[in-house]
């Protein structure tokens, strides 16, 4: 997947968690929690969604990546790069 | 198959924790007892009407669309929307005790008033008592236990007062009588004043249906009349669990919502387990009156009347069969129901002593609920208005129909007075969800299973 099929990707995980957010004013660049009601517990589920869906493993002390959809993104695209988009 | 996780009890909690395990991918084997799911709350039909036993409200209501709070937290983590519950919000309940009544609804803002009204030296405190509850984290798995009555008492002084707020916090989820812990005091305070009640209009079938439905879809594995005689134990670990047909099912990790003692028991290994873990002892009954009319054309339009008939509230063990100087009066036809439910129905609660129901024989058993049927409908006339010339059945549940239908011990509805929050217990892969981990109300429970399921299987 190139960078913005992943970014595609995060969105529709953070769609899944949060159904009530509107996300189509996201700001890729400020944390998640500072647009959203994004408690530890669904923070925890982006990390198993995609563990889930693309079983990438992403260790407790790197969960830090995740904040926002832009370091998402970078910290996502040599883990990706070979799976393939959801058609 | 070896499971990844064993489940006991397909009641609110072990099916929430189910979903969040088979949504994750892990193998879940879900055990009932019972031929039908939901334990503590769960659904029966006599003589062509459907009841629900345990829920009287879902507490902790919230609009649809709220995004923070319990019950928007459980949708989320089930990945469940909020036309699954179809909660509708109550109509207004209130706290009567002798000489004064507070009434409440989902806006907190009529408490309020009320005890400004009727408690006028006292609404300042109360105000910074709210404040208190709105900064104290109640759901922290490692919180010192403090004693609510205590705490309160920093800041109210009028003990009619702390009574009838306590009344409907301790009726609705103390394992413990006369006082509570300060977190399970805040748990209760805001899910029953703060956030409130509703109720979906097929009952708690509607809950249920859709938890056992979503579970399903995702391959989780549900069988009913399968109890769980014994837990297998190899050294400090517990390998599976021996049915009461003698089916040995094999896990890496059990999950028991059957309660803290009850489980511990099932450990052959375990000996000291009744000395830590004492079963609760607080128990109810609850009388079911379907009616020829709806309760608002009586005049009864709330949705649940806490009473207390003495000043001092009492909650604790009854001395007699029941104690019918303090009850709760439900009518599940008291929400805001586009369309009003096709019978009128009450259902009225009070304290009983689970020894003295247990081991009746038959014909003393059915003579005692039937006496106090009447006693307890008696009661609760100064309270609601006459309903008694309305009624078309009856029928009541005791301490020994909840002792059948949820294993624990003495009936004890609210479980043992002593909390395992982190669900650990002396066996390293056995772990407690449910009432006896301490997350409260229909809501609660499932996260309760949410939690644990999070915090131990998932890792």
């Amino acid at each position: 997947m190139n960078p913005e099929e992943i970014r595609q990707v995060v969105l529709e995980i953070l769609e899944r968690i949060a159904p009530d957010e509107d996300l189509s004013e996201l700001d890729d660049s400020v944390p998640f929690r500072d647009q959203m009601e994004l408690d530890s517990m669904d923070f925890l589920d982006i990390v198993m969604e995609l563990r889930k869906q693309y079983r990438v493993q992403i260790p407790e002390e790197e969960y830090g990546h995740l904040v926002t959809m832009d370091s998402a993104v970078d910290y996502l695209t040599p883990r990706l790069k070979d799976a393939s988009s959801p058609a | 198959m070896r499971y990844d996780t064993i489940i006991i009890g397909a009641g609110l909690s072990g099916l929430a924790a189910g979903i969040r395990l088979a949504y994750f991918d892990r193998s879940v084997c879900l055990l009932e007892r019972h031929t039908t799911i939901g334990g503590l709350n769960s659904f029966y039909r006599l003589r062509g009407r459907n009841h629900d036993v345990g829920l009287h409200a879902v507490t902790n209501y919230a609009a649809p669309g709220t995004k923070t709070g319990p019950l928007s937290k459980l949708l989320r983590q089930l990945r469940l929307s909020w036309d699954d519950f179809s909660l509708v919000p109550q109509c207004g309940s209130r706290v009567d005790f002798p000489g004064c009544s507070l009434r409440f609804s989902n806006d907190f803002s009529l408490l309020e008033q009320e005890i400004a009204e009727s408690f006028p030296s006292q609404i300042d405190g109360f105000r910074r008592l709210v404040a208190h509850i709105a900064g104290h984290n109640e759901t922290s798995l490692d919180r010192e236990s403090q004693s609510a009555r205590a705490v309160t008492g920093e800041f109210l002084s009028d003990p009619l007062l702390i009574d009838m707020l306590f009344c409907p916090l301790m009726f609705y989820g103390s394992a413990t009588p006369h006082d509570m812990d300060f977190s399970q005091f805040v748990i209760m305070f805001k899910s029953i004043f703060q956030e409130g009640f509703a109720r979906p209009r097929e009952g708690i079938r509607r809950i249920l249906k859709h938890l056992v439905r979503k579970y399903r879809e995702l391959g989780g594995e549900l069988r009913l009349r399968a109890g769980v005689k014994q837990i297998l134990m190899d050294g400090e670990r517990a390998t599976g669990v021996l049915l009461d047909d003698g089916t040995v099912i094999e896990g890496e990790n059990i999950l028991s919502s059957a309660g803290s003692a009850e489980t511990l028991r099932l450990c052959p290994t375990l000996t000291s387990a009744n000395e830590t873990d004492p079963p609760g002892e607080i128990s109810f009954v609850e009388t079911i009156f379907s009616l020829d009319c709806l309760p608002a054309s009586l005049g009864h339009e709330e949705t649940i009347v806490f009473y207390s008939d003495t000043e001092k509230f009492r909650y604790d063990r009854p001395t007699d069969d029941c104690d019918i100087s303090s009850g709760i009066i439900c009518s599940p036809n008291n929400f805001q129901y586009d369309e009003p439910l096709e019978e009128g129905c009450l259902r009225i609660t009070a304290l009983a002593d689970p020894d003295r129901w247990m081991d009746l024989p038959e014909e003393e058993y059915l003579r005692r609920k039937e006496d106090w049927c009447s006693r307890i409908a008696r009661a609760a006339l100064s309270h609601i208005p006459d309903f008694q010339p309305h009624v078309l059945d009856t029928d009541m549940f005791t301490p020994r129909t909840i002792r059948k239908f949820t294993g624990h011990l003495n009936g004890a509805v609210y479980g043992a007075p002593g909390k395992r929050l982190d669900g650990r217990t002396p066996v390293d892969n056995l772990y407690l969800c449910g009432t006896d981990q301490g997350f409260l109300g229909i809501i609660g429970s499932m996260l309760s299973g949410i939690s644990m399921a999070n915090a131990w299987l998932l890792r």
